[in-house]
């Protein structure tokens, strides 16, 4: 494989039903939590709709004895109170049409929304390794068109079900009160169907889940070409990305067709059937007529009766197609709501247990979910101690694991052995909500939010006022805001992508230190930032920095000035600990981290 | 959620104001009309064959009760006569037309889902290409988040529409026209009366559309203000985490859900509006015809039989009210989609490729010349970034831009690769206008690592390919192996052929840029601009891309954006930006030599060095 095409979207493996599928009752079972609070609304909604069903059965048995009495008897009389009859149950039936929309249009759409509104807080409660495993795509089209359709379920083919069945078994009974003998021809058909459904039922879900979860990779696959468009400008690649896009909308259409194919053989067999029964019914109807055993008027009864059955029964083929869609569309929502959330151990600690404060690390251990499992953890054993108060800058080659020790902090992912403990409390006892108060980071890809600049920047502290939002925008050194068309109201567009780089790195240091944080994580904070500016946000920092326990990743020297003293982070552990000159002496892989030049080779040292 | 919260949340929602009509050009009126006009018009053919077997569908569905006023009238009383032939020839003919109506119907699901498949396959190809056609400062406004939402859940309304709409439509159409045909033709009187009911039925139909049109538009901006929220959560969730906004954004998106929620139900209330009128009228009609008819036959002008199936049809020619009322609100659903669609198809590229590209003088080394003529630049929303300046980069040589943050570096870099076109003034490749150039041309010459170094999902070989689709394998290793990427990326768990993940999430930051740089040198570009891309890599890292910057930029005309001065060291010229003005410009050593900004800002670097 030549790297002909772009990245293919990543489906991830979580996706795949594995094991026996669940059956499409048991899975619309689910919706139950969030159907109940909607149930007598939907209970009345099929109250209506049986009621309109059997108004509609009852019309030919008015129109019978209007063409038997009336109508034969020449008595024009008669004719008035069965009109009226007809007007009134007509009447009746459009009502409860009615009635069967309005009871549910408003609970069914706040079911929806409820659905909507518990799977975006699961997933931002959900761990990041979790987020970093879901394609964006799968997440987005859970939250759309999946509760789109879990919701016509409820509001339709669910009141159908019901409605159509029992229409069904009442039209079948007024059958047998007609007419025994053609009754039973009409039921004939029923086996097969029943075989055939079932059979239907289980290859057609197979196609619906193919085709939801290709929607959710064309999601994915819209949204990176969005978000990526300055590399695809860059590189002109619009087209290659466009044949992605078109090769796997192929392919959903593919899934498509295959899943209309099977539907429309069920359906024919659905309304073929029943046709070829009604025509024996008429046949041996007429011929019972003929020998004066059965009168017209109740031939025409049935054959009406029959036709108003054939709805019902037609009907099955698309309700279980869609009750099979709205069953896998429950499976992928409960795919990320079964998704434990971590258990949020907090206890109220019990303060500084050794007395010690500061940030400590007792032989932590990390490895990430997806690494393979002959590989060594990527930190196997971190000793560090900050003091409180002090700056701590952590050294590290590229891609030696800093950034994935700062996170451990604020517990983005969680450690996989030993313990981390801030002013002497192990941060699993700390609740996540006020661990993340106590440790402000300061990501090294600066994410802001489309909203304003005050707005991204209170984010560290959303209670604090506009001095200290000035204060903050003030140590980050981040004075171009008052230039900016609205100052701190200025929007800064999505990823706040209309800001310079080195702009949206002080806004986003600006948020760090707005909280006036107990700790501080900075994650190479400075990168984007001309030496001068760099010198002043220093300056400021300092001063910030002062009161504050910080670890602040640096790759320069310049940044590491900022530190009381810097640990050197080398195969996963900390290699040495000391102040910026005392490890320019002692340390041969700090040595060659800030100054490049190779060490003199003492201990066997490759670089990088 | 509680209930209470719901409420809470929903109250809130009606109080907020309608969500803002999004789009900033107006749609002309109609425009969905027109685009669905274009999706459908080539397969007009097609279209045509569905409805002719949906015609011939109908037609055997409805003989049927003809057939059975037949059999009543006829094949009875012959019956009694001892002659079995009639009613032996209704039932044959009732079968035959079951088993027509049968295979037709068959026929027509799987046709119509090949048209309505196409259609989509179109639609989806047209937003996506047409999305990436339009330029950035589009982008900036309109948010990834709404044309998500475009791609796809307004593209759902349409499949709904098509799914049954088409069938529904036709069916509703046929059956109506047919019944109606058969009605007339069995009894004019009764026929006209019935056919009376359709004045009414416009009515309420008009005056359902009326309203539903405007709940529609407003859910379709609903649903995507709710995916906007949704994917710039997801896309931030380590900020959103670690800065505790989940109560907020939970709080925030509640309001947009129940926005969308509200418009929901709205729409579903009209929807019920309407079958009730609609049906009601429906039945008041049944039975005054059912009166009428029995006024016509008592004296003696209609015969029982025909009243029969006359009562029949008309309830046949209701039937598929309860379709026209889906398919009225699925189109008013997908229209205001359309409509959305439309309105973003109507942008039109603020920096189009040209309709007939100038082509590129031929050249035996491989740089090119770089102008900047009287070029002066304001982004849309703001003040001038880039006051009027007049610069030349000679082919072959090495630029360095430094200068204050903000100061509109790499504003001059986008310049350059075209991301935007100046506001004044021209911006030339070798004496040709970047906007004579075609889109492929530009690409091939000219190429930018930008600030951000973004990675798409898939493998690390997939991600440098990009530079040049057609690379092989080993060009892919070479172009890892000259900037000092090989290593790490040999060292992951599937090397080359690791996926990397959602924007390259899976590995890190400095080695994101590597592969961002392997990329670029994959594409070798005539021109190469470097914006900050070495920033996140450690001090070795940086040398060894130096190192090979001094081969690899050899030839090229290269501009190189840095704040780490050690990158300037290999530049021959020097550039230094103040607000968007080119301040100082010279040979490194010359500038490092004399007073000026450069002096003093290589001076703090070299301080701030071990
Ligand atoms: N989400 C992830 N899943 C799996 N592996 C990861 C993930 N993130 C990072 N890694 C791997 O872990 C290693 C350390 O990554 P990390 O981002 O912590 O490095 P770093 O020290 O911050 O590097 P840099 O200086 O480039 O920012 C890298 O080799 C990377 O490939
Ligand atoms: N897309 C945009 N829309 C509006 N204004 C912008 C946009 N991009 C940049 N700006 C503004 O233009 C000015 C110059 O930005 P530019 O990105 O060119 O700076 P820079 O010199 O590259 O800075 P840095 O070193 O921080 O990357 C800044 O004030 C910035 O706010
Ligand atoms: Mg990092
Ligand atoms: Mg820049």
């Amino acid at each position: 494989m030549t790297g002909q095409r772009l990245p293919s979207a990543a489906m991830s493996t979580n996706q795949a039903p594995d094991g026996p599928r669940r059956s499409t009752v048991r899975s619309l079972l689910r919706l139950w939590p969030y159907a109940r609070v909607a149930r007598w609304r939907i209970a009345g909604s099929v109250a209506a709709a049986l009621t309109a069903s059997v108004s509609v059965l009852a019309v030919p048995v008015v129109l019978r004895r209007i063409v038997d009495g009336p109508i034969a008897d020449h008595d024009m009389a008669a004719l008035w109170p069965l009109a009226g009859l007809l007007l009134l149950l007509g009447l009746a039936e459009a009502g409860l049409f009615g009635v069967r929309r309005v009871v549910v249009a408003r609970p069914l759409a706040r079911v929806e929304a409820a659905m909507r509104g518990d799977l975006y807080a699961k997933l931002q409660r959900l761990p990041v390794s979790f987020h970093d495993r879901w394609p964006s795509g799968q997440l987005l089209s859970r939250a759309t068109s999946d509760m789109f359709t879990m919701r016509l379920f409820l509001a339709f083919p669910l009141v159908f079900l019901i409605v159509n069945c029992t229409v069904f078994l009442v039209g079948t009974g007024l059958m047998f009160t007609l007419d025994w003998r053609l009754a039973l021809i009409a039921l004939i058909p029923m086996g097969p169907l029943t075989w055939l459904t079932h059979h239907f039922e289980q290859r057609y879900s197979g196609a619906a889940r193919r085709a939801q979860d290709q929607n959710g990779d064309l999601a994915t696959v819209v949204e990176e070409s969005v978000l990526g468009i300055r590399i695809l400008k860059a590189f002109g690649r619009h087209r290659t990305m466009a044949e992605r896009f078109a090769e796997q909308s192929r392919s959903l259409r593919e899934t498509e067709l295959g899943k209309a194919g099977m539907l429309a053989n069920l359906w024919a067999v659905i309304v073929g059937l029943p046709e070829l029964a009604l025509g024996a019914a008429l046949a041996l109807g007429a011929v019972l007529v003929a020998h004066d055993e059965m009168s017209a008027g109740t031939l025409v009864a049935f054959l009406s009766t029959a036709l108003a059955l054939r709805w019902p029964v037609e009907s099955l083929g698309w309700l279980v197609a869609y009750a099979n869609e709205a069953a896998t569309a429950t499976d992928r929502f409960y795919e990320v709501m079964d998704e434990p959330e971590p258990a949020d151990t907090g206890q109220d600690g019990p303060g500084p247990a050794d007395g010690e404060r500061g940030i400590r690390l007792s032989g932590v251990r990390f490895r990430y979910p997806d690494a393979p499992a002959d590989s060594p953890d990527l930190l196997c054993g971190i000793d560090l101690h900050v003091r409180p108060g002090e700056t701590m800058a952590l050294v590290g080659a590229t891609g030696s694991g800093k950034t994935t020790l700062t996170a451990l902090l604020p517990r983005l992912y969680e450690a996989t052995g030993g313990t981390v403990a801030l002013d002497g409390r192990d941060i699993r006892t700390i609740p996540r909500a006020e661990l993340r108060e106590l440790v402000a980071v300061a990501f090294e890809e600066p994410t802001l939010f489309s909203a304003s600049v005050a707005e991204n920047v209170l984010m560290g502290a959303p209670a604090a006022g506009p001095d200290r939002l000035a204060a903050a925008l003030d140590t980050a050194q981040a004075d171009f805001v008052d230039r900016l068309p609205a100052g701190t109201a200025t929007q800064v567009g999505e990823q706040g992508l209309s800001l310079s780089g080195g702009q949206r790195q002080r806004l986003a240091l600006a948020r760090a230190v707005v909280g006036d944080p107990r700790f501080l994580v900075l994650d190479d904070p400075l990168s984007a930032l001309d030496v001068h500016t760099e010198a002043l946000v220093e300056q400021a920092l300092r001063r910030v920095l002062d009161g504050t326990t910080a670890l602040v990743v640096a790759h320069r020297p310049s940044t590491v000035m900022l530190a009381d003293r810097v640990a050197v982070l080398h195969e996963g552990r900390i290699a040495a600990v000391g102040t910026h000159h005392e490890l320019l002496q002692s340390s041969a892989v700090y040595r060659e981290l800030m100054t490049g030049e190779a060490a003199p080779v003492p201990e066997g040292i490759s670089t990088r | 959620m509680s209930t209470t919260a719901v409420d809470a949340a929903e109250e809130l929602a009606e109080e907020l104001p309608a969500p803002a009509e999004d789009e900033d050009i107006p749609v002309p009126a109609g425009a969905a009309r027109r685009l669905l006009g274009e999706l459908l018009g080539p397969h007009r053919g097609r279209i045509a064959l569905a409805m002719l077997v949906i015609l011939v569908q109908q037609a055997a569905l409805q003989t049927g009760p003809l057939l059975v006023a037949f059999a009543m009238d006829r094949g009875i009383p012959a019956l009694r006569d001892h002659d079995s032939g009639p009613l032996i020839a209704v039932i044959a003919a009732y079968l035959g037309c079951a088993a027509l109506s049968t295979v037709l119907q068959r026929a027509f699901i799987r046709f119509s889902a090949r048209i309505n498949q196409d259609v989509l396959l179109d639609l989806r190809g047209r937003i996506f290409r047409h999305a990436q056609r339009l330029s950035l400062d589009f982008h900036e406004r309109y948010t990834s988040g709404r044309i998500i939402s475009r791609a796809t859940s307004d593209v759902d309304a349409l499949r709904e529409l098509l799914a049954e709409g088409l069938q529904e439509l036709l069916s509703v159409v046929l059956s109506v026209f047919w019944i109606s045909l058969v009605l007339m033709v069995m009894d004019w009187r009764l026929g006209l009366l019935s056919l009376l009911s359709f004045l009414p039925m416009y009515l309420s139909i008009r005056s359902f559309r009326r309203r539903s049109q405007r709940v529609y538009r407003r859910s379709r901006t609903a649903v995507a203000a709710v995916i906007v929220r949704f994917t710039e959560t997801m896309n931030g969730i380590r900020p959103v985490q670690a800065f505790r906004r989940e109560r907020a954004n939970d709080e925030a998106f509640g309001t947009v859900n129940h926005q969308y929620a509200g418009t929901t139900a709205d729409g579903l209330l009209e929807m019920a509006r309407y079958v009730t009128t609609s049906r009601a009228i429906a039945n008041v009609w049944i039975t005054g015809v059912v009166v009428a008819g029995a006024l016509l036959v008592a004296d003696g002008s209609v015969e029982l039989g025909v009243l029969t199936a006359f009562v029949l049809y008309l309830r046949r020619l209701y039937e598929p009210l309860d379709q026209l009322a889906m398919f009225l609100n699925s189109y008013q659903s997908a229209a205001a989609a359309l409509e959305k669609i439309a309105g973003l198809l109507a942008h039109e590229p603020s920096v189009p490729e040209p309709a007939d590209p100038a082509p590129l003088p031929e050249h035996p080394v491989k740089g090119r010349t770089v102008s900047f003529d009287g070029v002066r630049f304001a982004y849309r929303t703001g003040k001038e970034v880039l006051p009027r300046f007049d610069l030349v980069l000679p082919a072959g040589r090495t630029t360095a831009v430094v200068g204050a943050t903000g100061a509109g570096k790499s504003t001059l870099a986008k310049l350059l690769a075209r991301f935007y076109d100046p506001t004044d003034g021209r911006v030339a490749l070798d004496g040709v206008d970047l906007r004579e150039l075609s889109g492929e041309e530009l690409r091939r010459n000219i190429v930018m690592v930008t600030q951000e170094s973004f990675l798409f999902s898939g493998t690390v070989a997939e991600n440098i390919a990009i530079g040049r689709p057609g690379a092989t394998r080993e060009e892919v290793e070479q172009a890892a192996r000259d900037i000092g990427a090989y290593d790490f990326v040999a060292a992951l768990p599937e090397g080359f052929d690791t996926d990397v993940r959602k924007r390259g999430g899976r590995i890190s930051a400095g080695q994101r840029q590597l592969v961002a740089f392997a990329r670029a040198l994959l594409a070798d570009p005539a021109v190469l601009i470097l914006d900050e891309a070495t920033s996140s890599l450690d001090v070795p890292g940086e040398q060894a891309v130096q190192r090979a910057m001094r081969t690899v930029l050899a030839g090229r005309t290269a501009v190189v954006i840095a704040h780490r001065l050690s990158t300037v060291e290999i530049a021959d010229r020097v550039l230094v930006m103040d607000q968007g003005r080119i301040v100082e410009d010279g040979r490194p050593a010359d500038l490092i030599g004399g007073r000026g900004r450069f002096a003093d800002l290589h001076r703090t670097w070299r301080d701030s060095l071990v």
